[in-house]
């Protein structure tokens, strides 16, 4: 553990004003907000939302101003993400934007490929998939086979992807497919690039999956001789994967990585008021939560320094996500079917199923922990 | 830096020097055996340690809570052989409430529990209510056994020498909350010195021909172990800012988030330590169980998870679902 670092930070003093100004947003904005758009929070996609939500200056605040962004704090932004969270708002249209593809293209993109899409992004129009996972490379992500050729000013993209959140509902997504072969099976990490890919170039089939809730979530994408212009490599070619985990780095330092099942626990309190074993067990919760909360704090605040806090994050997101996997249970042990109001479990019901895509999504809970062990000096 | 964090540093380093230099297994067993370590103790008053949570004015170094708990995480990395952060509690109990401290080693004495090598205590401490109350001599009746096996004893009813009042900062339970944000920033030491010994063993330990810290079950155990310690550790730091900004009584939720979180992990992670010690960790040689019985002795102690968890979840559902957030963003 030598050398992990969770320096307390405060949310700056600045930031009350906006909390305020955020509780009262989205207080109003959550009115009619049902159980499952609560429950499916960060994959709920609803563009209204996201375009005020941008109208606000809330999406890329801590980004140049020069690219539309807010030159505002890491810590300023932590405190929008953990308003929405806790809320359980329906941020899927701007959140993959704000947290990875656009950091990835204000880092790595060209001038030209900033300014075309990172104010878009910033006022909530261009929402963004993750185009990763393929049908036979899930947590074996390097083996993807989804080709991307050389031809005269651009490349052609032949395969498929699956999974993908929201893809039918998205402008762009940001593809890692195989621009060579890796030179032998044991540098497979290698001739990877990345792609801004237009969701309705000609050649994309997008087929909604429907998921175990019910809700069209995810997508198979099939790439069927897609064009995509040189101008749209994202970064360096051959250094997609590099480029990829770095940006997976910025989705494992979000606060959503104890929160998702917040909303729940919120909403069935007072219904547990009656119930003897609820004390104890909502302490239980409380103790965590503050504490996740000051370790998510801890994270932002290292961003905020220019650190990289990836062994920290890790840690975080595997705690956070144990806790907001268990909390459906945990609370359903406590509430009466002949006592609860129907909203609530109407909404245990919708978080005992997406809580399984917690510890799935963004890598599984076993593949996380592998990379804690060799963090931690395991061999 | 500021002073305090300069002071902070310096106080810790000692600390770690002194445990590293004077403290280890032979120590410990020795304490169990109930030999009082004195050597350790003496160099530990030479460096002014059990007064460091006392004010300057009144010849202390002035230390805060946050600090304490660095000191007493410290400490619970070498298994706490010293009641040195029970004594330094008493002890700014004492100066809170206007008394002189004694000289030696003082008790605290929490509600019923035992006090830790009370029979060689100078005095004993304890509030009621916003009282601290001193009672001078050693407690001499022996506790009940105990994971740690270290001497623990009741202090015989008597009239107190002392009495003050505590500012109101420190609340009705001082005693209580102080002690068990004592116990839970040990737990957290603890759980750094467990887990480092038990990354190396399992890069040391070969079995099938391979160092057992390569199979996926037993880094997968570990890396859950990582992160409940990184839980625990920033949780006491958590609380120990909040006694430093609002007084004992204003920190009681982190406190007992603290005590909780601390304690909910000392449960997994002895759980994971040993399942990775296998029997070379069960057996009485081996210096694992000098760190996990204490572990599962300061759980209990000042405080079982279940009691601080009720206490602050019967506020929460008092204050009901629409404060909780707010309260809890308000920490
Ligand atoms: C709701 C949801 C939304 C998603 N959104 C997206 C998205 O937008 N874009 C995208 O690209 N992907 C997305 N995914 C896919 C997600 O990233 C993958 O599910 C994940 O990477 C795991 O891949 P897999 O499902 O193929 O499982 P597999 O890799 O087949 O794993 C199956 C099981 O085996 C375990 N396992 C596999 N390899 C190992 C190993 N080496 N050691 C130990 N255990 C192992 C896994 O942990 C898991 O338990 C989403 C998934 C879900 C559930």
């Amino acid at each position: 553990m030598a050398g992990l670092r969770f320096d307390l930070r405060d949310t700056p003093p600045e930031a009350a004003a906006l909390r305020a100004e955020l509780r009262a947003f989205l207080a109003e904005a959550g009115r009619n907000w049902s159980p499952l758009v609560r429950g499916y929070s960060w994959m709920g996609f609803d563009r209204e939302f996201s375009r005020e939500v941008g109208r606000r200056g809330w999406i890329g605040m801590t980004w140049p101003a020069a690219y539309g962004g807010g030159e505002r704090t890491a810590l300023e932004r932590y405190v929008v993400l953990e308003e929405m969270l806790a809320v359980g708002a329906p941020v899927g249209a701007h959140w993959i934007g704000d947290r990875q593809s656009g950091p990835l293209i204000l880092r790595l993109g060209t001038e030209e490929q900033r300014r075309e899409f990172l104010p878009r992004i910033v006022s909530g129009e261009l929402a963004f998939a993750i185009g990763l996972s393929e049908p036979d490379s899930g947590s074996d992500l390097a083996s993807l086979r989804t080709r991307a050729e050389k031809v005269p000013g651009g490349w052609r993209i032949n395969g498929r992807k699956v999974w993908t959140t929201n893809a039918h509902k998205c402008d762009f997504m940001i593809a890692l497919l195989r621009t060579s072969p890796a030179p032998d099976p044991k540098a497979k990490h290698q001739g990877l690039s990345q792609f801004l890919v237009d969701c309705r170039a000609s050649g994309i089939t997008i087929r909604p999956i429907l998921d175990l809730v019910g809700e069209e979530g995810f997508n198979e994408i099939t790439f069927d001789d897609v064009f995509v212009p040189d101008s749209l490599l994202v970064g360096q070619e051959g250094h997609g994967w590099e480029q990829a985990t770095a940006e997976l780095a910025f989705e494992r330092a979000g606060p959503e990585r104890y929160l998702s099942s917040l909303p729940l626990l919120t909403a069935a309190l007072d219904d547990l008021r009656s119930e003897p074993a609820a004390p104890e067990t909502v302490g239980r919760l409380l103790a965590r939560a503050g504490t996740l909360r000051q370790m998510s704090l801890a994270v932002a605040g290292m961003l905020q320094d220019g650190k990289t806090p990836a062994r920290e994050a890790a840690l975080v997101k595997d705690v956070g996500n144990d806790y907001e996997q268990a909390l459906p249970d945990t609370l359903r042990d406590l509430m009466d079917p002949a006592r609860t109001p129907a909203e609530v479990q109407e909404m245990q019901r919708i978080m005992t199923m997406v809580a399984r895509s917690y510890s799935l999504r963004g890598g599984t809970r076993e593949i996380l922990r592998g990379i804690i062990a060799r963090q931690l000096g395991l061999r | 830096m500021s002073d305090t964090d300069d002071l902070r540093a310096i106080l810790l380093e000692q600390v770690e020097r002194l445990l590293s230099d004077r403290s280890g297994p032979d120590l410990l067993r020795a304490n169990e055996r109930g030999e009082w370590p004195d050597a350790l103790w003496a160099e530990a008053e030479a460096l002014g340690l059990p007064t460091a949570l006392v004010p300057e004015e009144r010849g202390g170094a002035g230390l805060g809570w946050g600090d304490a708990v660095a000191v007493w995480q410290a400490l619970g990395r070498h298994a706490s052989p010293i009641p040195l952060g029970e004594s330094m509690v008493a002890a700014a109990l004492l100066a809170a409430g206007g008394i002189a401290p004694r000289p030696g080693l003082l008790g605290l004495a929490v509600g019923r529990e035992p006090v830790a090598w009370g029979r060689r205590a100078a005095a004993v401490v304890m509030t009621s209510g916003g009282i601290v109350l001193l009672q001078p001599g050693p407690a001499t009746r022996q506790g009940r056994a105990s994971f740690s096996r270290e001497p623990a004893d009741h202090a015989a009813p008597g009239v107190p020498a002392a009495e003050g009042r505590l500012p109101d900062a420190f609340g009705p339970e001082a005693a209580l909350l102080a002690g068990a944000l004592l116990n839970a920033a040990r737990i957290a030491g603890a759980l750094e010195a467990v887990l480092d010994m038990t990354v190396d063993y399992a890069n040391t330990r070969k079995q099938f021909g391979r160092p057992i810290g390569g199979f996926q079950a037993v880094q997968q155990l570990l890396a859950r172990c990582a992160g409940e310690v990184a839980a625990a550790g920033v949780a006491v730091a958590h609380a120990g800012r909040a006694a430093d900004r609002r007084g004992l009584a204003g920190a009681e939720f982190e406190i007992a988030s603290a005590k909780v979180v601390a304690g909910e992990a000392a449960g997994t992670c002895a759980a994971i330590v040993h399942q990775v010690h296998a029997a070379m960790g069960f057996t009485d040689e081996h210096p694992l169980h000098l760190f996990t019985r204490r572990m599962w002795e300061w759980r209990d102690g000042h405080g079982a998870e279940r009691a601080w968890a009720r206490r602050i979840g019967a506020k929460a559902l008092e204050r009901g679902g629409e404060n909780l957030w707010p309260d809890l963003t308000a920490r």
